[in-house]
């Protein structure tokens, strides 16, 4: 303790002495710069910590459980052995290749099929919304809040509230007057979590997207117009190109999103349905059945998973999701290269 | 003359109705919700648009029987308060740092941080269950808590740090020129002037904490121990089979009603919060 104390005294001091020796003049930054660096470590250390012990330790530690399974296996001399043991990738190749291959491709597969579908309807639903939105000038402010209305409902309920709606004698059935099992299998079952997930997920676009179109001056509207550009030309290549950053962000988000989905076709129609079965649902099931390792394996595919299409959205599409942050540094560069530069002179 | 008179009229009709198609989009299914649960148990399976008769049976049904639903929203209150305030007070002084200090690597640890929030729950699940099992956290509020911080931190963080950035600087210097230290001109300065955006972070985080439910499923096995959505998702009807939905639906508006209140009144300053950070 005392030990710690002189430190933060040596470094009181320490942070001091060039403040002291300026004094005078005044000048902003530059001088306690060793002060403000060890202040921000100071007030970054327990996000860091935080943030090593619930992010960083499970990637590490779930990548190392997935190299052991457990329960009863044969040992090279014919010897059945009990408790963990190491069996290097053999979960790896079992999801890619054994017996739970089929689950897991199907898995594989509807997460893929899910992420897709959802976040193209949603993006085309949501710019449907935010230019009706736009246009609107009088009752804006109700459809807003009725927007977050949806997003505000726990998405584990929403689950419930679809799950109701779609019962065989339920409100959908009743007003498509067919018979159909949405909830027991097969298409009837997809469609209906896509259904649920993009009712949930397309407002939040269109509410992002009404915020890029806010943000657009109107003369550039008049100008398209006055050089006699149509409704569909001004819509493709003055709006879009203008809400682009807003909007992918938001898609970016999305998709990282759908795909580690669980609560939705967890509570809608179920776990362990081969339907909807998603990665997170099929390593959820792994793990409650205390087969850690293999869950652990399949949560590791995911996370890869998940960060190769992160990777490839932003190198594709250049979402930039701390641009305002980069624009900043950039701005106090240029700042501070100019003020050398008058110095100089 | 009057030809593009006709015009802006059928314009603003065709406003309007879009404007009534996205409401009636959003809120229907909503609004079954809240009808379902209005109807008497005997009319459950009634597709009427109004209830053929108003009954608030369901909702006492919620909190009778071996439901725990009172005790499950206290759970759900007790976990989401605590991440949110917890995720407050370390998101805050983060996100100072990152807005107002300077130090070498701040864009890519602010990268970093945000990156986290894209990290699937079920990565962390089986570590921190084992994890948790070994030191005796399986069924207490904790076993929820810090896992959900590892998501509510990022997303604060981002968020507060892009409203930080927005606070004039010159005024916490000139504190700081008038003789305050820099914890000072913090507390005094910037935290008043921060307040609005930390209230909103604050909701954001709390609604994504109350919405939780992968770690809740997870991390808990006792019933006294399940927050609110958990346990919903768990209801059991009179014979076991059937799903009891009215009384499903009636929790549902229970749990989700104070977050709409809470939604319409801030809805402005949701929006912001939102649209800055792009949160899901």
């Amino acid at each position: 303790m005392t030990t710690q104390d002189e430190r933060a005294a040596a470094a009181n001091a320490a942070a001091a002495a060039p403040r002291g020796r300026r004094a005078p003049g005044g000048g902003k930054g530059g001088g306690d710069a060793r002060g403000q660096r060890r202040l921000a470590a100071l007030l970054l250390s327990p996000t860091l910590l935080v943030l090593a012990l619930v992010i960083g330790y499970p990637v590490l530690a779930g990548f190392r459980e997935s190299l052991y399974a457990r329960g009863e296996g044969l040992d090279e001399s014919g010897f059945v052995v009990e408790g963990t043991r190491f069996v290097g990738f053999d979960n790896y190749t079992a999801i890619f290749s054994g017996d739970p291959a089929g689950a897991f491709w199907n898995a594989f597969g509807n997460t893929t099929f899910f992420t897709f579908t959802t976040v193209i309807l949603e993006t085309v639903i949501g710019v449907g919304m935010a230019l009706i939105m736009h246009r609107a000038f009088r009752g804006r402010a109700l459809v807003r809040a009725s927007i977050l209305v949806p997003w505000a409902i726990p998405t584990a309920i929403s689950g419930l509230l679809w799950r109701w709606i779609f019962q065989a004698d339920g409100a959908a059935n009743a007003l498509l007057r067919q018979q159909i099992l949405w909830t027991a299998d097969g298409w009837p079952a997809k469609l209906a979590v896509i259904i649920a997930e993009v009712w949930k997920t397309s407002p939040f676009i269109g509410l992002l997207v009404l915020a890029g179109l806010q943000m657009i001056p109107r003369d550039v509207h008049e100008a398209a117009r006055v050089d006699g550009a149509s409704a569909v030309q001004r819509f493709w290549s003055v709006t879009l190109p203008l809400v682009k950053p807003a909007l992918l962000v938001a898609v970016l988000f999305r998709l990282l999103d759908v795909l580690r989905m669980f609560d939705l076709p967890a509570v809608l129609i179920g776990v362990n349905q081969d339907s909807v079965e998603t990665l997170t649902m099929i390593a959820w099931f792994e793990a409650s059945n205390l087969r850690y390792g293999s869950a652990a394996a399949y949560a590791t595919v995911l996370f890869v998973y998940i960060a190769l299409i992160a990777y490839l959205f932003v190198k594709l599409l250049g979402a930039d999701i701390i641009g305002e942050a980069r624009e900043e540094t950039k701005r106090a560069k240029r700042q501070k290269a100019r003020r050398r530069k008058a110095v100089q002179a | 003359m009057t030809a593009s008179r006709t015009r802006t009229r059928t314009r603003r009709i065709l406003s309007y109705a879009g404007i009534a198609a996205v409401a009636l989009y959003c809120l229907a299914p909503f609004y079954w919700m809240t009808v379902s649960a209005f109807r008497r148990p005997q009319d459950q399976f009634d597709n009427s648009i109004v209830p053929v008769r108003w009954s608030l049976e369901n909702f006492t049904a919620v909190f009778q029987g071996d439901n725990g639903f009172g005790r499950a929203l206290l759970n759900s209150v007790v976990v989401a308060g605590t991440t949110t305030a917890l995720t407050l007070i370390i998101g805050v002084s983060t996100a100072y740092a990152l807005a107002r200090l300077r130090f070498r690597f701040k864009n890519a640890l602010l990268g970093l941080i945000v990156a986290t929030s894209m990290f699937p729950g079920i990565s962390q699940l089986v570590p921190l269950l084992k994890l948790f099992t070994d030191i005796g956290w399986i069924n207490t509020y904790q076993a929820m808590i810090v896992p959900s911080l590892g998501f509510a931190l990022p997303l604060s963080i981002w968020l507060l740090t892009a409203f930080f950035r927005q606070l004039p600087f010159e005024l916490e210097q000139a504190a700081m020129v008038d003789g305050c230290t820099r914890g000072q001109a913090f507390r005094k300065i910037i935290v008043p002037l921060a307040a609005p955006g930390v209230f909103t972070t604050a909701i954001l985080t709390f609604i994504a904490a109350w919405n939780e439910f992968l770690i809740a499923l997870s991390m808990v096995n006792e019933k006294d121990m399940q927050t609110a959505t958990v346990a919903i998702s768990k209801f059991t009807g009179v014979s076991g089979f059937d799903q009891p939905f009215g009384t499903q639906m009636a929790a549902g508006v229970i749990v989700t009603v104070p977050l709409i209140v809470v939604v319409l009144v801030f809805q402005r300053r949701i929006v912001a919060g939102l649209t800055a950070g792009g949160v899901k």
